[in-house]
């Protein structure tokens, strides 16, 4: 038998160890994410620029909102800022609303057992595993306003008379581009609540099905409460995926202000207009608002996401 | 009879709705790689023909093998890095009680959740203080934000499932913490290091903005600036055909080893998201 005293240096040997072992991956993380981050929020409160970052001067508030010769300069005046905001939030709301409404059909059906179901699985990780950049390619192609097969497809079904430019008309280009961002990651959200959907108990449907229940409503009084903890999950994550979307926006439509996200006025200032305290404060700003959001949302949702339920 | 078979038949209407859906932007992009010249603006539905130019002018007009294999060196070095790191740390935080480790594992999750322009400028900082700028090490480095996180925390549910019998043979023999985790948990971890580690090459692979950032020169580049970089003689003659032809390339091995490894995939991705 081992000591209790032995057992007990044992134990601080193994804490030890521990953190000489967490201790690589604490400084890579320190490295790039920590150090940055404050940088960032320091950044904000400068006016230093991209070409010379040590020739910077504290600014204050500045960035965010001064008066400069009686008139409110920075963020919180800037128009183009609060557009971006928006279009962020609508694109985010929008984009996981469709892919939580289209996850969950694509789940139903693929939980049914039906001849070609692996293919339809297989074909499942297909948008998933396209780089985004890619997608962005083969929709902007898709929806070309003069060649494109989609602006086709829907003059031979009558449905348009004349081709549509998707992505050039200001108030479509936010809803190409959420179109394309439902058809990449709808399959995530699919595949979480397919998970979820095979683990619910199986007596309580034929226990419906013996009492003849019509499907929907099992759908709504049964499933879909069994399922919540998952979509709970699955919403939360597409949801601070979408909030800092960039790719999509950048590749399709470039700087246009009817699409343009946070991330993308964030890089545009910091990288184009070499502004870092500018683009800095854009992308603190953002910084804070999704981590305000994120604990409303686990506030009220209560997400288990501590890994004691399978 | 006849209902049944009615819904039976609204139910296929459905799958292959949902399948077309899903597939037909790859199949298209294929249709269109194969076609060159004045026929790319001509709608076609179906293939027609096999010209297989545009797949030559992607290699001759760019140095597009050379950002392929930026692309792969990259995301191979960030998994061999993630993998390392992950698998030290998960032994740590999965199998050791040690006072602070739930908020060790909360801060971890939430790094992998903040918005990369957050850290975009600082870490524009510290790639050119290390000399790193247009360099892929500097792309290495900065991909660990995103993948480290994700791979310490799956390790560490996988880690933790194990059942304490199996160190506890090898403790009493006098094994040391690091004979633990190579000669008992790195073999057990198999499965877990393949889903992990694929995961991780595929974000890697796939990552645009600091790659658009932080390198410069065509021959730095990896394979999806490449590709959004990719113009033609004016802004509004885009040289699709070439377009097309390089989105097949960078895909086909991707959905290759997509579905090959698609239980196991599939598996790290609820365990990744379901679990934290």
């Amino acid at each position: 038998m081992v000591s209790p005293a032995r057992h007990n240096e044992g134990q601080r040997q193994r804490v030890r160890a521990a953190w000489l072992f967490l201790a690589p991956m604490l400084i890579v993380l320190a490295l790039v994410a920590l150090w940055p981050l404050l940088r960032t929020f320091y950044f904000s409160f400068t006016n230093a620029s991209l070409v010379d970052l040590h020739g910077r001067e504290g600014i204050g508030l500045g960035n965010y909102l001064a008066p400069v010769d009686g008139v409110w300069t920075g963020l919180f005046a800037d128009p183009q800022w609060w557009r971006a905001l928006w279009n962020t939030l609508v694109f985010a709301l929008a984009s996981v609303f469709l892919e939580t409404v289209l996850g969950v059909l694509f789940a139903l059906v693929l939980n049914v057992t039906f001849r070609g179901r692996s293919l339809m699985r297989a074909a499942l990780l297909v948008p998933w595993a396209i780089p985004t950049v890619v997608s962005a390619k083969m929709w902007s192609w898709m929806l070309n306003d003069q060649f494109g097969i989609v602006n086709d497809g829907l003059m031979r079904l009558r449905m348009i008379s004349e081709p549509v430019a998707w992505l050039a008309d200001p108030t479509l280009s936010l809803w190409a581009i959420i179109l394309v961002d439902v058809w990449k990651t709808t399959p995530f959200v699919a595949l979480l609540v397919l998970a979820a959907l095979q683990m619910l108990p199986k007596d309580c449907y034929d226990a419906a099905k013996v009492d003849g229940i019509p499907a929907w409503k099992v759908f709504f009084h049964v499933t879909l409460p069994l399922i919540r903890p998952a979509l709970a999950v699955a919403v939360i994550f597409r949801f601070l995926d979408a909030m800092r979307m960039f790719d999509l926006a950048y590749v399709m439509t470039g700087s246009s202000d009817a699409t343009m996200t946070v991330s993308v006025f964030a890089r545009r200032q910091l990288v184009d207009f070499q502004d870092v305290g500018y683009g800095s404060a854009a992308s603190t700003l953002l910084f804070l608002v999704i981590g305000l959001l994120t604990l409303l949302y686990l506030r009220a949702m209560r997400p288990d996401l501590s890994g004691a339920r399978r | 009879m006849i209902r049944r078979h009615l819904r039976r038949s609204a139910f296929f209407v459905l799958v292959a709705g949902l399948f077309a859906w899903l597939v037909f932007p790859l199949y298209y992009a294929f249709v269109t790689s194969l076609r060159s010249g004045s026929a790319i603006f001509r709608v076609s539905w179906l293939p027609d023909g096999a010209d297989f130019s545009n797949y030559v002018r992607v290699f001759t007009e760019q140095p597009f093998g050379r950002n392929l294999l930026n692309s792969f060196l990259v995301a191979t070095a960030v998994v061999a890095i993630s993998l390392l790191l992950g698998v030290t740390a998960a032994f740590a935080l999965g199998r050791v009680k040690f006072r602070g480790r739930g908020t060790l594992l909360v801060s971890i999750l939430a790094v992998s959740m903040f918005p990369q322009v957050a850290v975009l400028s600082g870490l524009f900082e510290v790639i050119r203080t290390l000399r790193l700028y247009d360099n892929l090490i500097g792309l290495v480095l900065a991909y660990t934000l995103f993948t480290l996180p994700f791979t310490v925390w799956v390790l560490t549910t996988f880690m933790r499932d194990l059942p304490q019998e199996i160190e506890e043979a090898a403790i009493l023999d006098g094994a040391t913490p690091w004979q633990l985790v190579t000669r008992v948990f790195l073999p057990l971890l198999g499965p877990a290091l393949v889903t992990t580690g694929l995961l991780a090459f595929i974000v890697a692979w796939n990552e645009f903005l600091f790659a658009l950032t932080f390198t410069l020169s065509d021959r730095q580049r990896t394979v999806p600036v490449a590709i959004a970089l990719i113009s033609g003689g004016s802004q509004h003659e885009l040289p699709w055909g070439n377009i097309m032809a390089a989105c097949v390339v960078v895909t086909v091995p991707l959905i290759v080893l997509v579905l090959i490894f698609q239980r196991r995939l599939v598996a790290g991705l609820t365990a990744g998201a379901v679990k934290g």
